[in-house]
């Protein structure tokens, strides 16, 4: 059986900031160590006839590489989010619209895609669209000794056998989507969902700080 | 999604703003909007943020075999990116005017007026050079694109490897009264759009007048003069970032991104490194692996069972329900008398019910196929359904 390495299981440094772009109706960016996103939102508005859905709002999710064209692997994480959005947005509350989540990719320094799910949401939230649930993503990397790593930078994921990363809803902690590479037994995943567990709490307990300290001037 | 057309009203007090030397954001005609350069962990790559409209760029490199026609020479290519994050009305992937415009200016300006030494990045002649490639992504749109793509393009430039880099700056102006970095909304409603590229000693690289507006002398010339002040400031300014990053990267300090976020703001919130608690991690993951396995060892998956050539059988019910009778079924069944047996009495093409006719009972068979002669006349052989020939002499 494979130890679990207590020094590997920490969440970066992390921060956001929200509002922060005039035109769209949402934008946050997300930092988690050096891994920096940034989105913004529109919505809901006019959307294309040929992409209208008569009964609930159409999520559109482009992911913006820092070079060159947007490839394969952007549109299988676009993917990913888009999914992850469409469970968590109450999409039947806007009929025959349509919700843009852009995400532009500042740095990669690994867990990309997990950070990628986090300034989704936390753009989601500034732009007030009624959702289900938060959710957030959290990536684990297992090293080749079985080491399980949360949060792994670039280098790590490179070391890494597998790689996982999962979006988890607020409400209940359950996985929304699950994006896995690498070879991992069924022990291995179960451990990194419960691992994943832990670490979004610390996560959704940052979202409450960030709308508890935005609000704050509010009376 | 459209953009919103300015109204009427709008234009009209903008214009009377114009004409009354007010601005909407309090600026004066020829002030600047605050400009901020914020440059990321890596090299050559950094955030412009000119008032409200933001810009990112980042600048790569590669090893290239060079053109045919110039092979002491490195490649420039510049990529600028209407991202739709900017603005609604920016599609993706779409080539508009205005990017083309701004691309098309962004080159004149930076690879035209060799403000790059491109010999300088020839590594063997004709075989080996470097292609210095710029990305640029127009993050939120609040007008004079190109000041903040061009300062961007000249910051990341002068970041990434330190090449011979001569700065520039550049100018806008609208209509017949003259304004100086006009946001978006001053930009719809400008009459024509007066560029020019100056380089740090004050020399003009390029000036580009659209709108189809008429330019006297005099007000070419002050513009030019105003420029060259604005590109002396802006210069600076970029100079200054650039050595605040150097000191910092020297001193090991932190740098990027993440560190200059703003703290103070209510929107901001930032946390330290935390370790996730995983004490009792591998004792749930046993007991859920665990729960999981007792149940698939109860159901057991059946071998399947071999009725006859070709067919197999998975599942509940080992005894055929099709009636399949062993003596039969090598029988070849020839077309007509098949028919004759064969009563269609529905047409439904869910399921139909077949009957076959026979001399003391009938059988009735469900069959979920569409038709069943045709199916038959589809393979071909009558072993490929077995099941259904009842035919006794």
């Amino acid at each position: 059986m494979m130890e679990l390495d207590q020094s590997g299981s920490v969440l970066r440094e992390y921060g956001s900031e929200q509002s922060l772009l005039s035109r769209p109706d949402g934008s946050s960016t997300f930092v988690q160590g050096d891994t920096s996103i940034l989105a913004g939102v529109y919505g809901p508005a006019e959307v294309k006839v040929s992409k209208e859905i008569y009964d609930r709002a159409t999520v559109e999710v482009l992911i913006q590489p820092k070079m060159g064209l947007p490839s394969v692997r952007e549109r299988a994480r676009e993917q990913c989010v888009r999914e992850t959005c469409e469970a968590a947005l109450l999409l039947t509350l806007h009929p025959r619209s349509s919700l843009t989540v852009i995400l532009q990719v500042v740095h990669d320094d690994g867990s990309l895609l997990s950070c990628c799910l986090n300034a989704a949401c936390m753009a989601l939230m500034d732009a007030g669209l009624p959702m289900n649930h938060l959710f957030c993503g959290v990536t684990c990397a297992i090293s080749k000794e079985g080491q399980i790593t949360t949060d792994p930078t670039a280098r790590q994921e490179k070391e890494s056998r597998a790689l996982l990363t999962f979006a988890l809803d607020s409400v209940e902690r359950n996985v929304l989507m699950s994006s896995t590479t690498g070879s991992f037994s069924v022990h291995e995943l179960q451990q990194c969902i419960a691992v994943s567990q832990k670490a979004s709490e610390q996560i959704f307990q940052f979202y409450r700080d960030s709308v508890k300290r935005r609000y704050s001037k509010i009376q | 999604m459209r953009d919103t057309p300015l109204s009427n009203c709008d234009r009209l007090f903008l214009l009377k703003a114009i004409e009354e030397k007010k601005r909407l954001d309090g600026r004066q005609t020829y002030d600047y909007r605050n400009i901020k350069i914020t440059f990321g962990t890596d090299y050559g790559c950094c955030i412009v943020e000119l008032g409200k409209t933001r810009v990112l760029c980042q600048v790569s490199c590669e090893l290239v075999p060079p053109k045919d026609s110039r092979p002491t020479e490195g490649i420039m290519f510049f990529n600028l990116e209407l991202s739709p994050m900017a603005s609604p009305a920016f599609e993706p992937n779409r080539q508009s005017e205005l990017l083309v415009l701004l691309n098309r200016q962004l080159e004149r300006c930076l690879r035209n007026s060799k403000c790059i030494d491109t010999e300088s990045l020839c590594v063997v002649s004709g075989e080996k050079v470097w292609q210095i490639r710029v990305d640029i992504h127009v993050l939120n749109h609040d007008g004079n694109l190109m000041d903040a793509a061009s300062i961007a393009a000249i910051s990341a430039l002068s970041h990434f490897r330190r090449p011979d880099v001569a700065i520039q700056g550049r100018d806008v102006t609208v209509g017949s009264y003259l304004l100086v970095d006009p946001c978006e909304r001053e930009e719809r409603v400008k009459d024509g759009l007066l560029v020019i590229a100056m380089n740090k000693h004050q020399e003009i690289c390029s000036i580009q007048s659209s709108g189809g507006i008429m330019l006297l002398k005099d007000q070419v010339l002050r513009c030019s003069k105003i420029a060259s002040i604005k590109v002396s400031e802006i210069t600076e300014l970029i100079n200054k970032a650039l050595e605040n990053d150097k000191k910092i990267r020297k001193e090991g300090g932190k740098f990027g991104f993440a560190e200059s976020m703003p703290k103070e703001r209510i929107t901001t919130l930032k946390r330290d490194k935390a370790p996730v608690e995983m004490t009792d991690v591998k004792e749930t993951a046993n007991d859920i692996v665990n729960r999981t396995e007792t149940t698939t060892e109860v159901a057991s998956v059946p071998s399947p069972v071999l009725v006859a050539t070709g067919t197999a059988q998975v599942g509940e019910g080992i005894v055929n329900s099709w009636g399949l009778d062993e003596d039969e079924e090598d029988e070849p069944l020839t077309e007509d008398r098949k028919t004759d047996e064969v009563m269609i009495i529905s047409d439904s093409e869910e399921e139909e019910v077949v009957i076959l006719n026979e001399e003391a009972h009938f059988t009735t068979l469900l069959l979920r196929m569409r038709v069943y002669p045709d199916a038959r006349r589809l393979t071909g052989t009558s072993s490929a359904f077995p099941t259904v020939e009842r035919a006794r002499p």
